[in-house]
């Protein structure tokens, strides 16, 4: 205990001296109305590094918990009361439970529901992150603490769907066996033809995980680069004279539209991450009535 | 803001973090981001699946029993409704054909009433008829007889009166009898 204790100690102070060195050296604030800064990783509380991995909370780390929270506290309060006749924020909830519970016994069957809680909380959180990002950051806020979207970062996305797709080959081994691989020989295929279809079927299962983590960051990633782009017209436009200020209208009813497509492309990416992982949790359950 | 500039330093410092190259990139965010990845998501898995999931599924199959149960009930009470339906019209029933032999016993109790008090009523009117006939035949008789004492006497003084002889009463009444046979 006093080992690591005294192991601790220098390394916090060095980490406070480089951060103070970093503060002099350079300005940190970068003002340019870059697109990509929103996406940067912003240390907020230093860890001293694990096994040489920087695991300090960042924003990132905050909205996601952020997320989790506000998701945590909705279900929790809507669901106080166990109102047998619901409220608003209850039928909300239920509606929710419904909507997942129905997508999961669609694609998989009854069977399929163990497999609702890793569903139900796949798709709330990835609904959640991506709501949370389209908050606008309120004006003058500490660099740092913009709003800022987990999942419009890859490594976020393609984890969860890696996870799923290590959760469909662990189960579908274990349920199925070796039977497991008549995934990749459809039933029906004239023999000759089976080499090069086992080889397509092979392919498309591999490339599932990066489809499914790809899909929802290219989705993120992009309307957030149309919000800010139209925005950085709108703050040039207004910096010009009054008929170009007038002009700032259009980019600025612009970003009132493509807010409107991303709140609804934040539920569709939720939906489409969560019904993908049902398909792919109904191959490993059905993997012989593939 | 001094606390807070010192805190928010972006994390790709050094040579690599390139500006204008991607942050997604910067494989230096991965580990801290899968970290609180794993632990923000364990943390909302663990809490749905051990609280929010029941109590939720709880309340949604609990109203389910409750509309079930209700509908059993509702089903109960129908067919209640329709034994005491069917209880009243038995009840009706059996009512509508006491009433109805109630009122055919009445009814013949009246006439049988009435049948007895015509018998005895014709009875005595018969005899108070049959007396009446008895008395009207008695007292023609009577009539007769008086009638026929007269003609004897008349025969017998008209006869006297004539031929000054006495006449016997038979040579009259055989004198009559020829007579009135004629």
């Amino acid at each position: 205990m006093t080992i690591s204790l005294s192991d601790l100690i220098p390394t916090l102070m060095s980490l406070i001296l480089s951060k103070l060195s970093a503060f002099s050296a350079a300005p940190i604030m970068v003002m340019a109305a870059d697109p990509m800064e929103q996406f940067e990783i912003v240390r907020l509380a230093p860890f001293p590094n694990v096994f040489g991995f920087d695991l300090s909370f960042t924003n990132s780390s905050l909205w996601m918990t952020i997320s989790v929270t506000a998701a945590l506290i909705f279900f929790t309060l809507s669901t106080r009361g166990r109102a047998l006749i619901p409220g608003r924020a209850q039928s909300v909830a239920e509606i929710i439970y419904e909507f997942i519970a129905n997508m999961v016994r669609d694609a998989i069957g009854p069977e399929g529901m163990k497999f609702f809680p890793y569903v139900f909380t796949l798709f709330i959180f990835v609904l959640m992150n991506n709501l949370f990002g389209l908050f606008p950051t309120i004006p003058g806020a500490p660099h740092g603490l913009h709003t800022f979207t987990a999942t419009s970062h890859i490594i976020v996305t393609l984890a969860l769907a890696f996870l799923t797709i290590a959760i469909v080959i662990i189960y579908g081994f274990y349920k199925n066996g070796f039977g497991f691989l008549k995934l990749f020989v459809p039933s029906g295929v004239p023999a000759w033809l089976l080499p090069l279809i086992v080889l397509i079927e092979f392919i498309s299962f591999l490339s599932r995980p990066l489809s499914l983590g790809i899909r929802l960051f290219a989705n993120m990633f992009a309307g957030h680069i149309i919000l800010k782009v139209f925005a950085g017209f709108v703050v040039s436009l207004l910096g010009g004279g009054f008929m170009l200020k007038l002009l700032a209208l259009v980019p600025m009813l612009g970003i009132v539209a493509v807010m409107m497509l991303e709140i609804l492309v934040a539920f569709l990416q939720a939906y489409v991450f969560a019904i993908l992982t049902c398909m792919y949790l109904n191959d490993a359950e059905h993997a012989d009535a593939h | 803001m001094n606390a807070i500039n010192i805190a928010a330093e972006t994390v790709p410092h050094g040579e690599e973090a390139a500006s204008g190259g991607l942050p997604q990139m910067d494989v230096s965010t991965f580990a801290g981001q899968l970290f609180w990845l794993a632990l923000t998501f364990g943390i909302l898995f663990v809490m749905m699946k051990n609280y929010i999931i029941p109590r939720l599924g709880g309340i949604i199959e609990e109203r389910g029993d409750r509309i079930a149960d209700d509908l059993d009930q509702a089903a109960e009470f129908k067919q209640q409704a329709e034994e005491a339906q069917i209880a009243y019209e038995d009840a009706l029933s059996s009512a509508r054909a006491k009433a109805q032999s109630i009122a055919a016993d009445q009814r013949n109790a009246i006439d049988q009433q009435i049948a007895s008090m015509q018998t005895s009523m014709e009875t005595e009117l018969g005899e108070k008829i049959s007396d009446a006939e008895k008395r009207i035949t008695d007292m023609k008789e009577n009539a007769q007889e008086k009638v026929r004492e007269a003609a004897v006497d008349t025969t017998k003084a008209i006869v006297e009166a004539l031929i000054e002889e006495d006449t016997t009463t038979d040579a009259v009444n055989t004198a009559l009898n020829s007579v009135i046979a004629r």
